[in-house]
């Protein structure tokens, strides 16, 4: 689930607003958006790959992490290398090119048979 | 087509709620969606698209890796390419429609690498097209949809159809969720794109998924098909909402105590899986896969593994829970059922694409994965754009205004002071019902006959009037959650009365396919649900023949220059 925007990365794009298909964000004060229906947000991944900043980021888990959880703490999760490691799996970053030049799944899924 | 395409005009309305008037109105915004809007756009009508989220992050394939059904025209891979899950399908599949979707998906992949999509390119310099990286995917199909001139809608789920008293379907009605406000688009011609129904289940990308564009279409009187193939559920790891089963091909599956389950499998060894947790946890590793294919498959697909990396379990070696997600219709093959090449639904006006239409037509009752599901939007996207331009054209929407034609679900109609249940208790409630696989896997003539008495007694709630809730958002819960009885009510229909095992309904009580029960079994009707056998031999549509005629591309996968 979504667990964190980062006021301090956030560029106030509204990109993460407009974009989220479960309508999860809404404006905020000093134009960070606020998780407004985190328990709507479907764990899809697509804000954080949407977003030009690296500014947000989504657990793993379905459910909302709890207090004090290392998903919500901005510096653990930019030190672990997690803010916008979608973004940049994906090929989005600035300067990348799409990651889908890579996929592999012509090799890959013939191995299943 | 010498059509002057009708320009989008607003019509003054109260509020700044929008009005619009156009030839072709596209619901949903998937790749189904997408490619309804371009091929009408091409045609030459005037198109608006609604998407209930966001066209471009909306809808099953865009948070996913999806393989493609994109067969070479080699008349040897083409025969392979349609035995291959015929007998999974229960022979309900037709040959004529393998060829036109198979025919119609090379040209449209074609078209998508001529317009940049970067398709690997293999040892030997072809481009590999059969593997389509959903967030790639859709940002360009948005793209493309702008450039058309097609006018999208985003974040306006529909909430009911217009019709005219010559049942003649006219346009569609919703609300803009982030203002409040309500939209209204007359329209010449509808497509319902909307996807299937997954039933808030949590996989991914599937819980904007909820049926809505069924119950909206079976309101003016559409027929589904295939309703009993709605049980597709699949593996994820239980924290998680990442539904991508293939890796799983080579994963061992334990028990808590690390000791391997016999006999199960992520193909047909998923019953095993099912049967083990109803009973305890179910733990899996991807440990078949040899290291030096690891970095192959993060590269294949990144979501995958942030289920992984970002909780710390490595997957090719540690053990991790498992669950499997109930992904109804959305991977099922049942919806609404078309009468013709131009995926018309019984309903003048309507049409069907993606998901939200039946796919037993290429699939029979058995998809195993998205390859012919993606293959299936494409195809029928276009197909279904294309013939709402037709007919919008011929019969311009200026000379119509239908009526709102929902009937259910629709507004807090509850009388004062007794209030029935919530949106949320009854998804609940119908969750309770279709999600247990030892009800909608494990299908039994009792157990069917138990959740139907269930579901019509929601039923009766919904149509009595749920809770008021708040506001636009509220009105869209109210609505899911009476598309999701409606739907759960036709799938049971139809499961109770096949009785036999065929494709991936699965009847206890009968274990064996019948070979009396080769047919199709259509269902309709919302306070009432009929259901009537339809014959393969007869009532099969004629099949698309495609405007791309097989091979003018040159034959083969094109190289890539420089």
């Amino acid at each position: 689930m979504i667990e964190l925007v980062s006021s301090s990365r956030c560029i106030g794009c509204d990109v993460c607003i407009r974009v989220c298909p479960k309508d999860v964000f809404d404006h905020g004060p000093g134009r960070i958006p606020v998780i407004a229906r985190q328990e709507d947000c479907q764990t899809c991944f697509l804000c954080e790959a949407w977003c030009p900043a690296d500014a947000l980021f989504v657990a793993p888990q379905t459910t909302p992490a709890p207090a004090g959880s290392r998903y919500r703490d901005e510096e653990a999760l930019a030190e672990d290398g997690l803010l916008g490691s979608y973004r940049r799996e994906l090929g989005w970053g600035k300067g990348q090119a799409p990651g889908a030049g890579d996929d592999l799944s012509h090799v890959v899924i013939p191995l299943l048979h | 087509m010498s059509h002057e395409p009708a320009p989008i005009t607003s019509a003054p309305a109260d509020d700044q709620d929008t009005v619009l008037r156009t030839d072709v109105l596209v619901l949903g915004g998937g790749p189904a969606g997408t490619s309804a809007a371009l091929a009408a756009a091409a045609a030459g009508a005037g198109v608006v698209l609604a998407d209930k989220g966001w066209c471009g992050t909306s809808g099953a394939a865009a948070s996913s890796g999806v393989g493609v059904w994109y067969v070479e025209p080699d008349a040897v891979a083409r025969e392979e390419a349609k035995a291959s899950r015929e007998g999974l399908g229960g022979f309900l599949a037709d040959h004529d429609w393998m060829d036109g979707v198979l025919d119609e998906t090379y040209s449209r992949v074609g078209w998508l690498a001529e317009r940049g999509y970067p398709f690997p390119v293999k040892e030997g310099g072809r481009q590999a097209r059969g593997s389509l990286q959903g967030p790639e995917l859709m940002r360009r199909l948005r793209r493309e949809v702008v450039r058309a001139r097609a006018k999208i809608l985003d974040h306006s789920p529909v909430l009911e159809l217009l019709q005219d008293d010559d049942g003649m379907v006219t346009g569609a009605t919703g609300v803009h969720r982030q203002t409040g406000r309500s939209w209204t688009v007359h329209a010449g011609a509808v497509v319902v794109a909307t996807g299937g129904c997954a039933f808030l289940s949590g996989g991914l990308g599937c819980d904007v998924l909820t049926g809505d564009g069924h119950l909206a279409a079976a309101e003016v009187g559409a027929e589904l098909s295939g309703m009993e193939f709605s049980n597709a559920y699949a593996i994820a790891p239980a924290h998680s909402s990442v539904t991508k089963t293939a890796f799983y091909g080579r994963a061992s599956f334990r028990y808590a105590d690390g000791t391997i389950i016999e006999g199960a499998g992520s193909a047909r060894g998923r019953s095993v899986i099912a049967r083990t947790l109803l009973e305890q946890p179910v733990y899996a590793v991807l440990d078949g896969w040899a290291p030096e294919h690891h970095a192959w498959l993060r590269r294949s697909q990144p979501n995958f593994f942030l289920a992984f990396d970002r909780a710390g379990i490595d997957p090719f070696v540690d053990a991790f829970e498992v669950t499997m997600r109930l992904e109804g219709t959305v991977r099922g093959t049942g919806g609404l059922r078309i009468v013709d090449a131009e995926c018309a639904t019984t309903v003048p006006g309507l049409y069907a694409a993606g998901d939200a239409a039946t796919r037993e037509l290429i699939c029979g009752g058995f998809t195993g994965g998205g390859s012919h599901n993606s293959a299936w939007a494409l195809s029928s996207g276009t197909w279904a754009g294309r013939g709402a331009a037709r007919h919008a054209v011929a019969d311009p929407a200026t000379g119509r205004t239908g009526r709102p034609a929902g009937t259910v679900g629709l507004g807090p109609v509850a009388s004062a002071g007794t209030g029935g249940p919530t949106a949320r208790e009854v998804v609940q409630a119908v969750q309770d019902q279709v999600q247990p696989y030892d009800i909608n896997l494990f299908r039994t003539g009792d157990g069917l006959a138990h959740a139907r008495g269930v579901l019509d007694g929601l039923w009766s709630e919904v149509r009595g009037g749920l809770a008021p809730a708040d506001g636009a958002r509220g009105a869209v819960r109210i609505r899911e959650a009476a598309a999701m009885v409606a739907h759960a009510r036709w799938m049971y229909e139809a499961a109770a009365r096949r009785t036999e095992t065929r494709g991936m309904h699965k009847r206890q009580d009968f274990p064996e396919q019948d070979p009396a029960q080769r047919h199709r079994l259509v269902v309709g009707g919302l306070d009432t649900p009929w259901v009537r056998v339809s014959p393969l031999a007869g009532e099969s549509p004629a099949a698309p023949r495609p405007e791309s005629a097989l091979g003018a591309a040159g034959g083969g996968t094109a190289a890539v220059a420089a």
